[in-house]
């Protein structure tokens, strides 16, 4: 590690975790050169509008863009938009942008994201998957003219296009492989419950089913052809069936890569090099294992981590957060904290799912390590945040009314 | 410092009451609420926090 502050960073991804490192390197007073490489032509914008407001039409697509012309040239950045980044050689300190161009640093944040898993019928027109802003423009433009859409996959994406899609009065299937949706994400109650919100809307919902493949007519979609043998005759495809950590440029460059890049407690990936966003696979001490985070506030938050890491080896703190996330779905509010994935327990602790509003409470070992509430006010979850971040035993959680502690 | 939010973005994250508990509140339904649109500079570190940790960008600051 250089004993020198850095004179020269470079930020790969222009996204929600690419802009928020560098507007904090800036804002710790961070005065070399600062280039930020998107690999998407637009100015900086913000991905969880498109499955939702951006989607339904709600927002003309300038309102997601995550900061004003005027505060991005406050971050004096060189800006390069439109090029992703191709290679890079951390013993020249180099990277390689596909148009050739080659930059050097002495300071380096990878922030390149996600892309959407495909299925071969990609590309054929009527078959859409969602990530950037043209993906919800097409699906946006589709919807808009009514139809039949399909929807493969019911996780978070898929479930929030359906309901984009139903309040523009699109009739709707959703196919989900798992006998419940999101029951790996959120368990058996939750999922069941938001199963049970799609149908009350008009969703036709098919668990338990495979999809075989897409079937095409004329050069377009026409339906999708489910395990059983039988066909879902749609307008519009959605492919929602998870992403893929965008590293392929890293290949070749000696980092360790594993479903995204491997870094330390830090976000550091090696000396100087740092990731933050959905593309870092970090340990985080609090909950004591790796995790890589697609949520929007772990962008920020990770972001920031790994410029203060970069600026500061020597006082380098560790990255261990609360993640959190929510979705819209219909009139509801889903939010949860904490790590929900591989619990051993999922406990409704507040309210009750037959009225619309609960509050589930996660289990793994001896530890509360989620929560989740669906339909009630944001302040329930506050006093579980805060167990969460001080990794309470789940006896203790549970007997301490956790409203005792809200200020 | 004047702090400006933008309530119709807000998506009840409550990441700015954890970074500025008196500057920013949340209402019943957890949407952002200002405690001090003119927060003294003690909270500008605090506030400028909050708007790089809103996960929808609905915090702005206008010096002066």
């Amino acid at each position: 590690m250089t004993a020198a502050a850095p004179r020269r960073v470079v930020v790969v991804g222009a996204s929600a975790a690419g802009l928020t490192a560098a507007e904090t390197l800036r804002r710790a007073g961070y005065d070399g050169s600062l280039t930020l490489v998107g690999g998407e032509p637009h100015l900086p914008y913000d991905r969880p509008p498109l499955s939702k407001q951006v989607l339904t039409g709600a927002w003309e697509p300038e309102r997601a863009r995550l900061r004003r012309p005027a505060d991005l040239d406050a971050l004096a950045l060189d800006l390069r938009l439109g090029v992703p980044a191709a290679a890079l050689d951390p013993a020249a300190r180099a990277l390689t942008l596909a148009d050739g161009t080659r930059l050097t640093y002495d300071g380096l944040i990878i922030a390149t994201g996600v892309r959407p898993r495909r299925l071969p019928e990609c590309g054929t027109p009527g078959v859409h998957v969602l990530r950037d802003l043209p993906d919800a423009l097409a699906l946006r433009e589709r919807l808009a003219a009514g139809g039949r859409l399909v929807v493969v996959g019911a996780g978070f994406l898929g479930a929030e296009v359906a309901s984009a899609a139903r309040t523009l009065g699109a009739s709707v299937t959703l196919v989900e492989p798992a006998p419940v949706p999101l029951a790996h994400a959120v368990g058996q109650r939750v999922g069941t419950h938001l199963a049970q919100v799609h149908r009350d809307h008009g969703v036709d919902v098919r668990t338990g089913t495979k999809v075989a493949g897409i079937t095409t007519g004329a050069g377009r979609a026409t339906g999708v052809r489910l395990s059983d043998g039988t066909t879902i005759p749609a307008d519009d495809v959605l492919v929602a069936i998870g992403s893929e950590p965008n590293t392929e440029w890293l290949s070749g460059s000696g980092l360790r890569l594993a479903d995204g890049v491997v870094c330390d407690r830090y976000s550091a990936a090696a000396p100087g090099i740092y990731a933050a966003g959905d593309v870092a696979r970090w340990h985080n001490p609090l909950f004591g294992t790796d995790m890589r985070v697609e949520h929007r506030t772990n962008a920020a938050e990770q972001g920031m981590a790994a410029a203060r890491n970069l600026l500061a080896p020597q006082q380098a703190k560790p990255f261990a957060p609360v993640p959190s996330f929510w979705s819209d779905q219909y009139d509801l509010r889903i939010q949860a904290f904490g790590h929900l994935r591989d619990h051993d327990e999922a406990r409704v602790v507040d309210g009750d799912p037959a009225d619309g509003g609960f509050l589930v409470a996660y289990r793994r070992g001896t530890v509360l390590t989620g929560a989740l509430a669906v339909g009630m006010p944001p302040r329930a979850l506050r006093p579980w945040r805060t167990a969460l971040a001080a990794g309470t035993e789940w006896t203790r959680a549970l007997d301490g009314p956790p409203e005792a502690d809200q200020a | 410092m004047r702090v400006e939010v933008d309530q119709p973005r807000c998506v009840a994250s409550g990441q700015c009451v954890l970074a500025a508990p008196a500057v920013f509140d949340q209402d019943d339904e957890g949407i952002v609420r200002l405690l001090d649109a003119t927060p003294g500079p003690e909270h500008e570190e605090d506030v400028r926090e909050s708007m790089a940790m809103c996960p929808a960008a609905a915090i702005r600051l206008v010096e002066g």
